[in-house]
């Protein structure tokens, strides 16, 4: 069929098969961009929004305007994010194993992402909250959330603070600043704009934190939120996860032809920065640097971290099936883990054999926890739970059609 | 204690709460500096300034999105929706994310907003400033729905609404904004303010949700009706002279049971009532709950009076909203067997 006009259909540089393309990300140096004041408006932004933020060069050496300022002296700090990241990935690696054998219907890992969620939280107050999609359960491991309770949602047991209610992986902890996760992506992008607006409404400084992946950029949410968050100014911090793949889809599906997501921001005078995902170093100096700025007053920031989803979308999904095999080790952004590593051996703050030892000591604990929350029921080792608190909760008072199908229950 | 028209009396409810409660905030689309198209906010925003009664973008998902996220934080958002038709956009906020959020989280997080919405016809608004998407919401759980058919209920339910823990649709009839209704749209209507249920303390005062009210007592049939309808069953019963039991539901969600079923068990007939389209209705619930816990008292099957399965139409609207003269063929078919 000839057609008179023509349609484009977006799709990735190689499928399964072929060799993994990344050709059309620009690297920029280190030393590219420099530190915005902390008032600085949307049109001061666009370097940075179409840039990429870095600190960490491919030496390992901590370089350039981002790097000077975080200052010295982070060795205590840096090695902290070590073992977050680490133990991030080697939960993962627990829990998707748990999965395979049954013992939890479901598991996503953020495999490759760890550096994110990881340094955004340790720059954070323990009374801001994060509205976190499904993929920054290490949110909760920096912010020092008990491993039980956090296993024991994976499992929907007695260890389960939201008791069996929802799929594994949807945590809620508000003592820790993570808010409920809901399944709808991109709902709870433009509720952090809201919770940001009541916090300077009751006169406080703490922030809110938006998260949101590339793909539901595409959905209405992410535009109502930035253009609420343009409107009212609000303390607010909003992430964009470009992890490059939806699920199957490609990250340009959603992306249409602008050149990045964070330069979307710009055209509501949100200013916007897009920073290396997979460098722990930048992380923390952006995080930094957007949170002094909005508890300043100065208002929203929007942040586009390019990374990589290294494993698969979900323990339901398989990769294999659309895209190179092979392509997350082409990733030209590396493994954050490996990065801050060679960076605090190259600084002399740590070594391979600290390193190995440190991963044998998180696993030990991993496993003993493990150990105890799986004793409490698994998928293929049920304890039962109880039906009754199904009607509880439903409303802050159980109105009397519901004490009606509680008694139907009959439990 | 003054006369008051449900406009005034929603405003007086909205006052009051932003008077007492400095976590009352009050947002939508022109309720600021103009004081909403129908006029409901007018004058609050000179009084309690902007950071509490402000304008929106024209975007009913970023107005529910920003209350839930308010509500959770420990705020409590009174939001308006221009009309009830425009709410659907919201809907997804509203079912899936407000709703859900204390259950999910196991009462970590909860939602106390209101969510008002003029609802409903009679004023040659069309098919998208018309509709009455009650059964939308009733069939959410998580959610309270509630509409007022008179002033004084109007203010006290949107007080109790605000003040309620769980997110409240509350559903304001527009038909009966500035008086209650004959029946008869040729008449003069005759403003609530010489109305007894016009009159309307100044204060603070709650009617409580789940509880019905009955606004004609009768022996020989039960209607069971909320809003403007309340108002047409009460003309088709006086046009009959038959001594109908006119039940105001006020709230949809948590229905108020024993009340209804006290109510058809003494008459042991029940006509249901509603504007909205039939098929899988609100009537269709009310059938079900008088059935199964009356059934035995019933002396003939229950009918239902609504609008037809047709979108709201301009021209036509007063062959489409129930009037008495459909609700007097179904008092009289109630009565028959």
């Amino acid at each position: 069929m000839t057609l008179k006009t023509s349609l484009t259909f977006p799709g990735p540089p190689a499928r399964p098969g072929g060799t993994p393309d990344f050709s059309g990300l620009h690297l920029a140096e280190a030393e590219t961009f420099g530190v915005p004041p902390l008032d600085v408006a949307a049109t001061g932004c666009a370097d940075h929004a179409n840039g990429l933020i870095r600190v960490l060069n491919d030496a390992g050496e901590a370089v350039g305007p981002w790097a000077e300022y975080l200052g010295e002296g982070q060795a205590d700090a840096l090695l902290q994010g070590l073992r977050d990241m680490m133990t991030s990935r080697l939960l993962d690696q627990r829990m998707m194993n748990a999965q395979r054998q049954g013992k939890t219907s479901f598991y996503l890992q953020l495999t490759g992402e760890e550096a994110i969620g990881c340094a955004v939280q340790r720059q954070l107050r323990k009374s801001d909250m994060n509205f976190p999609t499904y993929r920054q359960q290490n949110l909760l491991i920096s912010a020092g959330y008990p491993l039980e309770p956090l296993l024991g949602q994976l499992y929907s047991n007695a260890f389960d603070p939201l008791e069996g209610r929802q799929l594994p992986i949807m945590h809620s902890a508000r003592d820790y600043g993570f808010f409920s996760i809901s399944g709808n992506l991109g709902t709870q992008f433009v509720q952090a704009v809201g919770w940001a607006m009541a916090n300077a409404l009751t006169g406080g400084d703490d922030i809110a934190v938006g998260w949101i992946g590339d793909g539901a950029t595409a959905s209405n949410d992410f535009h109502t939120a930035l253009l609420s968050a343009s409107v009212y100014n609000p303390p607010v911090l909003l992430n964009v996860v470009n992890n490059q793949w939806a699920i199957s889809t490609y990250t340009g599906v959603a992306q249409g032809r602008g050149h990045s997501y964070a330069a979307r921001a710009l055209g509501y005078g949100v200013p916007a920065l897009r920073v290396d995902g997979n460098d722990y170093l930048a992380v923390t100096a952006v995080t930094r640097w957007a949170t002094e700025r909005a508890r300043a007053g100065h208002g929203p920031v929007l942040v586009e971290w390019v990374t990589y989803r290294a494993a698969a979308h979900s323990s339901s999904d398989d990769p294999s099936a659309y895209r190179p095999r092979d392509e997350a080790a082409a990733w030209p952004l590396g493994d954050p883990i490996e990065r801050l590593k060679a960076h605090l051996i190259a600084r002399g703050d740590w070594s391979e054999e600290r390193h190995a030892q440190a991963e044998a000591e998180i696993l030990s604990e991993i496993r003993e926890v493990q150990k105890k929350v799986e004793a409490a029921g698994t998928q293929v080792e049920p304890q039962d739970m109880s039906a009754r608190g199904i009607l509880e909760g439903v409303y802050a008072e159980m109105p009397e059609h519901l004490r009606r199908q509680r008694q139907e229950m009959g439990v | 204690m003054a006369g008051m028209t449900m406009i005034e009396a929603l405003r007086s409810a909205m006052d009051v709460m932003l008077e007492t409660d400095p976590g009352v905030v009050v947002f939508g689309e022109d309720v600021g500096y103009f004081g909403g198209v129908f006029r409901c906010t007018a004058g609050l925003q000179k009084t309690y300034g902007e950071p509490r009664v402000f304008d929106t973008p024209i975007n009913e998902s970023a107005i529910v999105g920003l209350a839930v996220g308010m509500a959770a934080q420990g705020m409590k958002p009174c939001v308006e929706m221009q009309f009830a038709d425009y709410v659907f956009p919201a809907y997804d906020q509203i079912t899936q994310e407000a709703a859900r959020l204390r259950h999910r989280s196991n009462q970590q997080f909860s939602c106390p907003m209101v969510i008002r919405m003029p609802t409903g016809g009679g004023i040659f608004g069309g098919q998208t400033h018309s509709q009455s998407p009650e059964a939308l919401f009733t069939h959410v759980a998580g959610l309270k729905v509630v509409q007022p058919c008179n002033p004084y209920d109007a203010k006290g339910l949107l007080i109790a609404s605000i003040e309620d823990p769980d997110p409240v649709i509350f559903l304001e009839p527009k038909r009966l904004y500035n008086g209650p209704f004959s029946g008869d749209h040729t008449a003069v209507s005759q403003g609530w303010k010489s109305h007894e249920l016009g009159e309307v303390p100044d204060g603070h005062y709650a009617v409580p949700l789940g509880k019905a009210r009955i606004h004609r007592e009768g022996s020989a049939v039960t209607v069971l009706a909320y809003g403007t309808m309340v108002f047409v069953a009460e003309a088709a019963a006086k046009a009959t002279g038959i001594d109908a039991e006119i039940v105001d539901l006020r709230s949809l969600l948590p229905l108020d049971l024993e009340t209804i079923e006290a109510s058809v068990r003494k008459t042991g007939r029940c006509v249901v009532l509603h504007e909205a389209t039939k098929t899988s209705g609100f009537a269709g619930e009310l059938i079900a709950v008088v059935q199964e816990a009356c059934f035995y008292h019933l002396e003939a099957p229950i009918l239902r009076v609504t609008g037809w399965d047709a979108p709201y139409p301009h021209a036509q609207e007063w062959s489409y909203f129930p009037g008495p003269e459909r609700v007097a063929r179904a008092l009289e078919t109630a009565l028959e067997d």
